[in-house]
């Protein structure tokens, strides 16, 4: 497949689930309480692609997937989209665009708290993703960019502390976590030999 | 046939009710699964007929009952109450039942009956939320009501909704329904009712005492430490304009504040 058509595959397909979620609100198919079904769609999402694009490295690396780094970019992009539209949904849908409220809740609740830098990071990443930033930034873009460790460990811990009934999504995405970010303590070890 | 022949007996509430198809696909009832629409999904295996309560401790006439023998001489009611979930969103609902204090007086509690325990279901074999491995809930669900809360004409053993059976989602087939209380105190599917001397430990607050408490009482004064109890979003809450209403002590029910005369309802939540 030329890097195009993929580049638009993986684009489209990436929308999916925001695109059900749009066809949910609009034909009222996301249960009792679509504004929580939003909040915890686009929350999981960003998750989700926060682990696919960790992933990207590793399956290049191992597997020898070279065709899927190209696209690594645009995947983290939609952890950023996801993220956003998260924050959004919870601001406008849950609270009602009351920003005072907002504001409040930031602070008040610490599972909010670790989750607002987790967004901060990948806003700082999303914006230097690009070829001139790259450029610009040279070898400290790479340790840049290795924050996204970081934004995962605070998603994790955003998630873990709402944990209520069920340990079943914060073991899930952790597992996953863990896996990855070992792949990266290995590569740094090597490094260090 | 029962659930039929009962009669309205509510004082008149302005509130809309919530669409039936959102009251039974909307729930928490985690012995069916985490999400709210899994009771809906998955409690279709469940067989709450025949059905049989055990009464138990500090009473003269314990035994196990069938429900069938328990709504005998009964008198069913319709009581349309609202519903305050914990989580910060509300329901407006028409019960079917009967006060618990007629059930309570039937067994004789004796004078060292202070606390009432509700003990619900263990069947994990029809409830895959108790088959569950990641858990943090130590089955059965155990609630309690202080002995004077639970004696309170409003608190209701409730077995029909919407002039019909409980569904299995809903905590059938007899549930309890504490209007002034987050929706957890309201323990379904019970299979014991137990008269104690000492305060039950309820299942919340054995997985996190410092968010969920005994009383439980609804109390827009004191936050939930995860969320902000001031306001609620009653369902159905549409997305762009959301159905956002100022949360009332005590639900809105002000005629229970004397049983907690005294009492620092922030330290008691």
């Amino acid at each position: 497949m030329p890097v195009r058509l993929r580049r638009w595959t993986i684009f489209v397909v990436a929308l999916i689930p925001f695109a059900q979620l749009v066809y949910g609100a609009v034909y009222q198919t996301l249960g009792g309480d679509p504004a929580k079904a939003i909040l915890l769609a686009t929350g999981f999402w960003a998750m989700r692609f926060l682990l696919i694009t960790l992933a990207v490295s590793p399956l290049v690396r191992y597997l020898k997937w070279r065709w899927l780094m190209p696209h690594r970019r645009m995947l983290g992009l939609f952890a950023l989209f996801y993220g956003l539209a998260h924050l959004l949904s919870y601001y406008q849908f849950i609270l009602g665009g009351n920003l005072a409220m907002l504001g409040e809740e930031i602070i008040k609740r610490p599972y909010i708290l670790v989750g607002m830098p987790a967004l901060l990071i990948l806003i700082a990443l999303g914006i230097t993703s690009t070829r001139g930033w790259m450029r610009r930034l040279g070898r400290r873009w790479q340790q840049l960019h290795q924050l996204i460790y970081l934004a995962f460990i605070l998603a994790w811990v955003h998630l873990y502390w709402q944990v209520r009934s069920s340990y079943f999504d914060a073991v899930l995405y952790g597992a996953i976590g863990l896996v990855l970010l070992s792949f990266r303590v290995r590569k740094f070890l090597i490094k260090r030999t | 046939q029962k659930i039929l022949a009962s009669r309205a007996n509510t004082q008149p509430i302005k509130e809309a009710l919530t669409p039936y198809n959102i009251a039974t696909t909307y729930n928490n009832f985690y012995e069916f699964g985490y999400n709210k629409d899994d009771p809906s999904k998955n409690s279709g295996n469940f067989q709450p007929f025949p059905w049989k309560v055990e009464i138990a401790g500090e009473v003269n006439k314990p035994g196990h009952y069938d429900l069938d023998e328990l709504l005998k001489n009964i008198d069913l009611e319709e009581r349309i109450y609202r519903l305050r979930c914990v989580e910060a969103w509300s329901m407006v609902l028409p019960w079917i039942g009967f006060p618990l204090h007629k059930l309570l007086k039937r067994f004789e509690p004796t004078s060292r009956a202070k606390y009432v325990k509700f003990t619900s279901v263990y069947r994990p074999k029809q409830m895959p939320g108790q088959d569950s491995a990641f858990s943090t809930i130590n089955w059965p669900y155990v609630e309690g009501l202080r002995m004077d809360e639970a004696m309170h004409p409003l608190t209701l053993i409730a077995v029909g909704l919407y002039g019909k059976n409980l569904l299995n989602q809903s905590g059938a087939p007899l549930r309890l329904v504490v209007p002034w209380k987050y929706g957890f105190k309201s323990a379904k599917s019970i299979v014991k009712i137990e008269l104690v001397e000492q305060q039950p430990l309820n299942t919340w607050q054995q997985i996190a005492p410092n968010e969920y408490g005994f009383y439980a009482n609804v109390n827009p004064h004191v936050d939930h430490p995860r969320w902000s109890q001031k306001e609620e979003r009653r369902l159905p809450s549409g997305l762009f304009h959301p159905n956002i209403i100022p949360t009332r002590m005590f639900n809105g029910y002000e005629q229970v504040a004397s049983l907690y005369k005294g009492m620092d309802l922030r330290k008691n939540f």
